[in-house]
């Protein structure tokens, strides 16, 4: 698994990666004592942090023939429609057990007590297309591996993951099989201000 | 098939001096279904009908639609992309299932701009969109227009000081939430999502932006399900869709 930070990565020293990051509200002990809840609301009402955030993958992947840009419920359909319709692709949801109305595939992941699942809707994707997936944060990359099946199952190429925020992964603990895996900007501790 | 498919507006066009009125302490709303369309044994509505196109129909027929003799040649692609899935999520209902429009980017981007070159220059700072499908219209309207983007949610989900509104569903209720300080007193803003049925998800919504201050110009939705008379429910507040579906 490649996972790349932005400014290791072609923006070393981009001013945007600095404000994205102070955009982002670190919320303590949320949903849990012990978590910093990393807020991406508070980069979108900073309008100008929030049209770099996508800019930036816009000028990433708009010249990688990209068919498909698949956003994570919910938060990654924050991002995903407008690097989508950026970059001429096709947005598809990836949801919640029971929210896609019509055929679907589903595919099992693992959270810190139990399981959870996502679902693709049959068709939106075609064999061969080239794809990449979005979301707000990855973490133990569960979720993602799940968006990765989903697609690959159906034939499609994974190109790349993207998140707006990821930790740097303890040695081993990622499972994004073998994909890319582009992240912005790491998460803060506490807020600054 | 072809779909009947209009853009309308309501009778206010969008300005600075729309007043901003709350709905009255007493203002009674519409229960709804979880699924956001109430049964099909609650109104007669054949199956069959929908979607078809019927040239005799006229905006006379219609008498709380403002206009329709304005079609955007757009609005018919973009209505063809929406596809309609039977008996979802229960027998009886039929739902509008937007996920194939995002499938098409000429039309999904569209109808982008369909709300685009309504908003754009009115002086609107603030797009809420209702989550889910909300969340999907909303950012790129809010980019487009250098407005921020507030996310309407299901409890619980978002993590900082949160106002609740409680709305009806058929059986029961449910709760939205918004971030208190998201949006600020007098701000001006859309509220965005996919479908109105009934009007109960954007009424909570326009409370909560109110009970702040703020004064919301116009709720948009790409689909419209006139029969169930949400634009009424919205009462003074304007509601403006790209796509009827009878």
């Amino acid at each position: 698994m490649v996972e790349m930070f932005a400014a290791e990565n072609g923006l070393k020293g981009d001013a945007r990666l600095q404000a994205i990051s102070n955009a982002i509200r670190v919320v303590p002990h949320f949903p849990k004592q012990g978590i910093m809840f990393q807020d991406i609301t508070t980069l979108l009402l900073d309008h100008k942090a929030f049209k770099n955030t996508v800019d930036i993958f816009v000028d990433r992947y708009k010249d990688m023939d990209i068919s498909v840009v698949a956003g994570v419920e919910a938060r990654g359909f924050m991002f995903g429609p407008t690097i989508a319709l950026a970059i001429g692709a096709k947005f598809v949801p990836l949801r919640k057990p029971k929210k896609l109305p019509g055929e679907v595939i589903a595919e099992a992941y693992e959270l810190e007590y139990g399981s959870d699942c996502l679902e693709m809707h049959v068709g939106a994707v075609e064999a061969g297309e080239r794809a990449i997936v979005i979301d707000d944060l990855v973490a133990t990359g569960g979720t993602l591996s799940a968006a990765i099946s989903l697609l690959e199952r159906v034939g499609a190429e994974v190109v790349e993951c993207a998140c707006v925020i990821g930790l740097r992964e303890v040695k081993g603990q990622r499972r994004l099989n073998g994909k890319p895996l582009y992240i912005l900007v790491e998460p803060r501790e506490i807020d600054s201000c | 098939m072809l779909q009947r498919a209009l853009i309308f507006s309501s009778s206010n066009p969008i300005c600075s001096q729309l007043p901003t009125t709350a709905p009255p302490d007493n203002t009674v709303f519409p229960k709804r279904n979880g699924g956001w369309i109430i049964p099909f044994s609650s109104y007669q509505l054949p199956a069959f009908r929908l979607r078809n196109y019927r040239p005799s129909d006229s905006a006379a027929n219609r008498p709380n639609m403002a206009s329709q003799d304005e079609q955007d040649p757009r609005i018919s692609n973009i209505s063809s992309a929406i596809r309609v899935i039977p008996d979802f999520p229960k027998p009886g209902i039929i739902f509008q299932d937007i996920t194939t429009l995002l499938l098409d980017t000429k039309a999904f981007r569209d109808t982008i701009d369909l709300f685009v070159e309504r908003y754009r220059g009115k002086d609107i700072s603030v797009v809420a969109g209702i989550e889910a499908r909300g969340f999907i219209f909303g950012p790129p309207i809010a980019l487009a227009i250098g407005a921020k983007f507030v996310p309407m949610r299901k409890p619980n989900k978002l993590p900082g000081e949160v106002l609740s509104e409680e709305y009806s569903l058929e059986y029961g209720k449910d709760t939205m939430e918004m971030h208190v300080d998201a949006v600020k007193a007098g701000e001006r803003a859309l509220i965005i999502d996919d479908l109105v049925a009934t009007g109960g998800t954007l009424s909570a919504a326009i409370r909560l932006l109110e009970r702040v201050g703020v004064h919301v110009v116009e709720c948009a939705c790409v689909i419209e399900l006139p029969e169930l008379k949400g634009r009424e429910w919205l009462g003074e507040k304007p509601l403006f869709v790209l796509v009827s579906s009878t």
